[in-house]
């Protein structure tokens, strides 16, 4: 049990467990899941996110990709995957022509300073991605 | 020689005891201090999540409740036009008990007084929910917490206290929020400490809490005991720190790191 | 029932692409914390959202731990005709939280 872990107990609260954290092969992996053989190109997909955060909670997320939405040219998904958190896996966004505009925000959790990936898959079954690092420095006075 | 030096120590401990209080000028609220991600999660009343206890609390003004099977509303009507200002001037003496009570005490005196119900919990749903319906229709207008006579042993103890050294960190709220203002502490920009958004959405919580949440959070920060929900030091600090900060607009809910 | 805010236009024009903003009161409880006993707290999360428009899917969310409390998703629909827009939050156990939001298209 580490020093931090006794003083944490010793408040008596919420702590976390050393967890296996995902990694970059992980990332990739369920990327792999996702796109199979197909070739990820960057381009056409923006991914939003604030380069640093106070607090890696609540951080504001904002994916667009270029593509004019009609029934023969248009985003079918948006996958957000993660680097370092627990699980490479974020959010999965089914959109089609009917939303006029590829474009959703939410807010994420991240348990560290990592790269977020965003992938696209298009109605030809192309796939696109962005990508962006967020640095997630934590608060000093955590209420543990 | 050694009178010297004893002489410029103890010079140099009173320079670093005595602590300035904030110019009027100079003072920001934690909005000020945030990001512009923060700041735009808190400006947009469709995306705030401090919101959604609001709404909630829009709810609970008219739920009829306890023995007198009254609401909110019952009383006090519409409550942007009767709570607009309340929450500002909140701690406010309560003439009967002759000490002050912050919004959430007063809340509940009027539960269990007028409506004859249970008090609601410390950072229950509920009371939250309330708080933040009442603390928004003061949205905008400035702290204007009225410190007469009656008041004055509980603003001077609050004071007091804010100076106080504390914890086995031994710092006081003031060392950090009237002398380091603006610094850093780890990551953080250190505020100057002025409730003028609570109950605030704070992004540590993931929920919505009150000041008194945000006091007894600090003192653990600095391995302080807190002070029970309620006690009497808690309430004299709340009324500092609302006069520390009268003039300044109310922003609830604020959205906070 | 989670407080929930939804936030869509009340009217637009034929064609009109409309955003949407949704904010559902919900802890998203990962699974990866510990009580102060050591215990791990279960895993309690939102992990679909549904937007439909007179029936029709317009909009799907698949959500993971990752996601944060109270969930906030915004995202954007083609005014297509008067009618009812459809918002359904589903957890891991299966509970259906939903709500529904009336548009006039001219």
């Amino acid at each position: 049990m580490t020093r931090r872990r006794i003083l944490l107990a010793g408040v008596g609260v919420v702590s976390f467990a050393p967890i296996a954290r995902a990694t970059q092969a992980e990332m990739a992996e369920a990327i792999r899941d996702l796109i199979g053989e197909a070739l990820l190109a960057p381009g056409k997909v923006k991914l939003e996110l604030p380069s640093i955060v106070e607090n890696g909670n609540t951080v504001p997320l904002t994916v667009s990709v270029e593509s004019p939405m009609t029934e023969a040219d248009h985003v079918e998904s948006i996958h957000i995957f993660n680097q370092k958190n627990p699980q490479p896996y974020v959010a999965a966004f089914h959109l089609g022509p009917r939303a006029g505009r590829a474009r959703v925000a939410t807010r994420i959790r991240l348990a560290d300073s990592q790269r977020v990936v965003a992938v696209a898959r298009l109605s030809d079954g192309s796939f696109w991605s962005d990508n962006a690092d967020v640095i997630v420095t934590l608060a000093a006075c955590t209420e543990q | 020689m050694r009178v010297l030096l004893a002489a410029g120590l103890a010079v140099a401990a009173a320079v670093t005891a005595a602590t300035a209080e904030i110019d009027p000028e100079a003072r920001r609220s934690g909005y000020d201090f945030a990001s512009p991600e923060i700041r735009a999660m808190q400006d947009d009343d469709t995306a705030n999540p401090g919101m959604l206890w609001v709404l909630e609390g829009e709810t609970l003004w008219a739920r009829k409740a306890g023995a007198a099977v009254r609401s909110c509303q019952d009383c006090h009507g519409d409550a942007e036009a009767s709570m607009r200002g309340i929450a500002a001037r909140y701690p406010a003496l309560d003439a009967v008990l002759a000490r002050p009570l912050d919004l959430e005490q007063r809340i509940n005196r009027c539960r269990t007084e007028n409506q004859r119900a249970e008090p609601l919990a410390w950072e229950s749903e509920d009371l939250l929910a309330l708080t933040a319906f009442v603390a928004r229709q003061s949205r905008g207008l400035p702290i204007a917490v009225v410190a007469g006579p009656e008041l004055r042993p509980f603003l001077d103890l609050g004071k007091e206290l804010f100076r106080q050294r504390e914890g086995q960190l031994n710092l006081s709220c003031s060392q950090c929020h009237d002398d380091n203002w603006g610094k850093r502490l780890a990551g953080s920009v250190i505020p100057q400490g002025h409730p003028t958004g609570y109950p605030i959405y704070r992004l540590e919580w993931q929920s919505l809490g009150s000041l008194q949440r945000r006091l007894r959070s600090c003192m653990t920060g600095v391995r302080a005991e807190p002070f029970d929900y309620g006690a009497p030091q808690g309430v004299a600090l709340e009324l500092y720190l609302m006069e520390r900060a009268r003039g300044m607009p109310m922003d609830t809910p604020a959205v906070l790191p | 029932m989670a407080r929930v805010m939804i936030n869509i236009p009340p009217r637009a024009k034929r064609g009109e692409i409309i955003e949407i903003k949704t904010l559902i009161q919900h802890p998203m409880e990962t699974g990866y914390r510990l009580d102060n006993k050591g215990a791990a707290i279960p895993r309690d999360i939102i992990s679909r959202f549904i937007c439909s428009y007179n029936g029709d899917e317009v909009f799907r969310a698949e959500l993971f731990p990752a996601i944060s409390a109270n969930p906030f998703i915004a995202f954007s629909t083609v005014a297509t005709k008067t009618g009812e827009l459809v918002f359904t939050w589903i957890d891991d156990n299966g509970q259906i939280q939903s709500e529904i939001r009336q548009i006039t298209v001219e």
